[in-house]
């Protein structure tokens, strides 16, 4: 047992944290690290730069941009990338639609999507939810009928993050509505601009067009655009979301977040002196920090058992890293909402960088609220935390 | 980054589960263990001594076998599991620990071999009436005389106070009452002239004594490290005894879930296990989720025990017994809800690792303790 890093893993750490921290834009990693929200060309211009370096997409197959790293590297390389501030790569394109092509997709569909999913020339969004599925995803109702050599789609997906960038969408659509529930669904890709596509857009509560509902109106889609076999696409889809695990507990992104909540609380007058000098406050960031700690070693633990575990069952370490690492998530941003104290009320007049037009004297305070709320989602997104016990209770505990 | 044991450490690891599955099987022979005069066999502390438990962090040089922090966690889970009453932690960990960490090379002759072998037992005499988790909160005077010195004062809570052959005891030999420095540590044995032990059973099934020193003569022979510079001995031991009662707990809260588990898929109400029902099921996973996180910061006390800097070290250490008692409150107190009535009965297996549990998170400092502690030091570092 040795908990450390081998020196090549340290070589390869200072490597990837070197590029990360030269090579993307300070601008851009200054916008992740004050939760200020990226516009469609920062997120573009950030997976390129990753992608000129052949690093946009590691964990995919080595004949399709991929690179052999073991669990390790890999994870080192997302860790470093959040504790950078760095924008993750596209995770529509790079951790759920390009593993699902490269796995199941035909050779045509490989050589059409896969380069441009990884250099972001192609912006994907996902189309699962829907206004009647949500935890019950598999009660999903759009419905593709086939008629020659197209689908037809009609229906309604919701929750469709950034699909208002988008260029394509891929979809879960009901094929054979006489199957039970999981086994007449099918996995399709559809090209936004197919007449019948309307997107209109939802504001989350902190006033940023984020999500969006996506309406099919007779949407005719080739049949060469269905991925793998008709009605296997629930297959493919539990096999994206053991994809979207990657790193889901965000561990790096919640250091980040905590050092930045140290550096502000030694900044912020309070008192005599500053916020940091307040011992309960301490003591509460303290919680936090030595949760994160112990999540962070129950992670490592995760990663060092992949591919060792031969009987094919869940590891109980990994079970917790999404619920835990949501709560931390947001348990950092309540501190961060704490920090800002008052100065967190004044709602931004710009929604794009969360920015004032305006002198304002705390300014870094101004995103703090809308942080706030806007990750309330991460307990509920990719299977919500209840969701997620009650896998746990019936795959590790056989409940 | 390896979390897997060697060979040599799954060999330790399967010979003392197997011998504390044979001594300690059923909840009625630790029970009648607990009821030996001293609290514990000392049949079984011989087979400890003769399986090599007993040398494991002593180096070779000093008559052990130089075993590190994750060969500790190894037995010390074990323990936890089988609720051993073995004075393990009082002799090896606590009292071996002082000796290993701050004694000279002759107290370590005089005393390790004995230790190894399993015929000397020892015990930590540190906590006062006063002190509650402070080490450097020593009321006891060490007063020069001769030579030595004379011990005055009182010990409280010594845990296998009343077992133990020698007592390794905090005394002040200057300043006052809460001064960092002026503190010693003697090595006096238990009969000397002087010392009174009153022993009595404590609420995990163990033995505690309460220990009054009463013109107790000491010599230069007895110091243990430098006089006056003791607490910073007594400050690693704490660190050690904390990364030992992590993996002890780990291995209680494992068997705990694990007994709550298997309760959750037999009892029958309702017409069916109760283990259907979702609420009990997440609460069993909320269980699982604190054991977990426990486990990891076990292994991270094994990580940062020896670690080089002093200051992360003790952060470090402070946070994983935050965890640790944060997870031994919310296994053992689910656990028993989760098992109702039964879980309430002396006659439980379950009831008497919860009240172990609960004992666990009193000592060498209470979640509020270690919270302020890393407050304190600003955090974790990175």
């Amino acid at each position: 047992m040795d908990l450390r890093f081998t020196p090549e893993e340290l070589a390869f750490r200072d490597e990837v944290r070197s590029f990360f921290r030269t090579e993307i834009p300070a601008e851009i990693r200054r916008k992740v690290s004050e939760g200020r929200g990226l516009s469609r060309e920062d997120m573009v211009t950030s997976q390129r730069i990753m992608n000129a370096r052949g690093w946009a997409v590691p964990h995919w197959p080595l004949e399709w941009g991929g690179k052999d790293w073991s669990a390790i590297q890999r994870y080192i390389f997302t860790e470093e990338m959040l504790l950078a501030a760095v924008p993750l790569p596209l995770q529509f394109n790079c951790y759920m639609v390009g593993p699902v092509i490269a796995a199941f997709g035909n050779q045509a569909q490989k050589e059409k999507h896969l380069a441009r999913i990884a250099n972001l020339d192609e912006w994907w969004c996902q189309g699962f939810s829907e206004p009647g599925a949500g935890s019950d995803l598999a009660s999903l109702k759009t419905k593709a009928v086939r008629e020659g050599y197209h689908y037809v789609v009609n229906g309604q997906k919701t929750w469709t993050t950034l699909g208002q960038h988008a260029d394509w969408i891929f979809c879960l659509v009901r094929t054979d509505p006489a199957a039970k529930k999981q086994a007449g669904i099918s996995f399709i890709l559809i090209d936004m601009k197919t007449p019948g596509i309307t997107l209109r857009p939802i504001i989350t509560l902190e006033g940023r067009h984020e999500v969006n509902e996506v309406f099919f109106d007779n949407v005719k889609v080739p049949v060469e655009n269905l991925v793998g076999e008709e009605n296997r696409g629930w297959d493919y889809a539990k096999f994206l979301l053991a994809n979207e695990r990657t790193g889901i507990a965000r561990i790096g992104l919640s250091k980040e977040r905590i050092a930045r909540i140290k550096r502000l609380a030694k900044e912020m007058p309070a008192g005599e002196g500053v916020i940091w000098d307040d011992r309960d406050f301490r003591e509460r960031l303290a919680e936090v920090e030595i949760e994160l700690k112990a999540l962070e070693i129950t992670q490592m633990r995760v990663v060092a058992a992949q591919g060792k575990r031969e009987d094919g069952k869940p590891d109980p370490a990994s079970s917790i890293l999404k619920i835990k690492g949501s709560q931390l998530q947001q348990a950092t941003t309540e501190l961060l909402l704490e920090v800002a104290g008052p100065f967190a009320l004044a709602a931004p007049v710009r929604q794009t960088d969360l920015s004032n037009d305006w002198p304002f004297d705390h300014d870094w305070a101004g995103p703090a609220a809308a942080s706030y709320f806007n990750n309330r989602k991460v307990s509920i997104y990719g299977g919500s935390n209840e969701i997620q016990k009650n896998i746990i209770a019936k795959a590790v505990l056989g409940l | 980054m390896d979390f897997d044991l060697s060979p040599e450490q799954t060999q330790l690891k399967d010979g003392v589960d197997r011998l504390i599955a044979a001594t300690y099987g059923s909840l009625d022979a630790r029970q009648q263990l607990a009821r030996e005069p001293l609290g514990f066999s000392e049949t079984i502390w011989m087979r400890f001594a003769e399986m090599g438990l007993l040398g494991i962090p002593f180096s070779e040089e000093e008559g052990g076998f130089g075993g590190g922090p994750v060969e500790t966690l190894v037995v010390m889970e074990a323990l936890g599991k089988g609720l051993a009453l073995e004075p393990y932690l009082a002799t090896v960990v606590l009292g071996g620990g002082a000796v290993r960490l701050g004694g000279s090379a002759a107290l370590k002759e005089r005393v390790i071999p004995g230790v190894v072998e399993g015929e000397a037992r020892l015990a930590l005499a540190f906590t006062e009436a006063q002190s509650r988790y402070d080490l450097n909160d020593v009321a006891t005077t060490a007063r020069a005389s001769g030579d030595g010195w004379v011990l005055d004062g009182a010990k409280c809570v010594v845990i296998n106070g009343d077992g133990a052959g020698h007592l390794v005891i905090s005394a002040r030999t200057s300043g006052s009452r809460r001064d960092r420095d002026g503190i010693s540590l003697f090595l006096v044995p238990a009969d000397a002239p002087g010392v009174k032990i009153h022993g009595y059973a404590t609420q995990d099934g163990g033995r505690a004594a309460e220990i009054a020193l009463s013109g107790v003569a000491v010599t230069q022979a007895d110091l243990i490290g430098k006089e006056g510079r003791g607490l910073p001995i007594l400050e690693r031991v704490a660190e050690f005894a904390i990364a030992a009662l992590a993996a002890e707990a780990v291995g209680i809260m494992a068997a705990l879930h694990g007994l709550t588990i298997e309760y959750l898929k037999t009892r029958q109400q309702f017409g069916g296990p109760i283990g259907q029902f979702q609420v009990l099921q997440h609460r069993a996973v909320d269980m699982l989720m604190a054991l977990e996180q426990a486990r990891s910061m076990a292994f991270y006390a094994a990580m940062m025990v020896d670690h080089a800097d002093a200051a992360e070290r003790s952060a470090a250490l402070s946070a994983v017994k935050v965890q640790i008692n944060r997870s031994c409150r919310l296994v053992g107190q689910e656990a028993v809800q989760l098992h109702g009535g039964i879980g309430m009965t002396m006659e439980y297996l379950g009831a008497h690792y919860f009240k172990r549990l609960t004992m666990i998170e009193s000592l060498f400092g209470d979640t509020p303790h270690h919270l302020r502690r890393v407050g304190a030091a600003g955090g974790l570092a990175a």
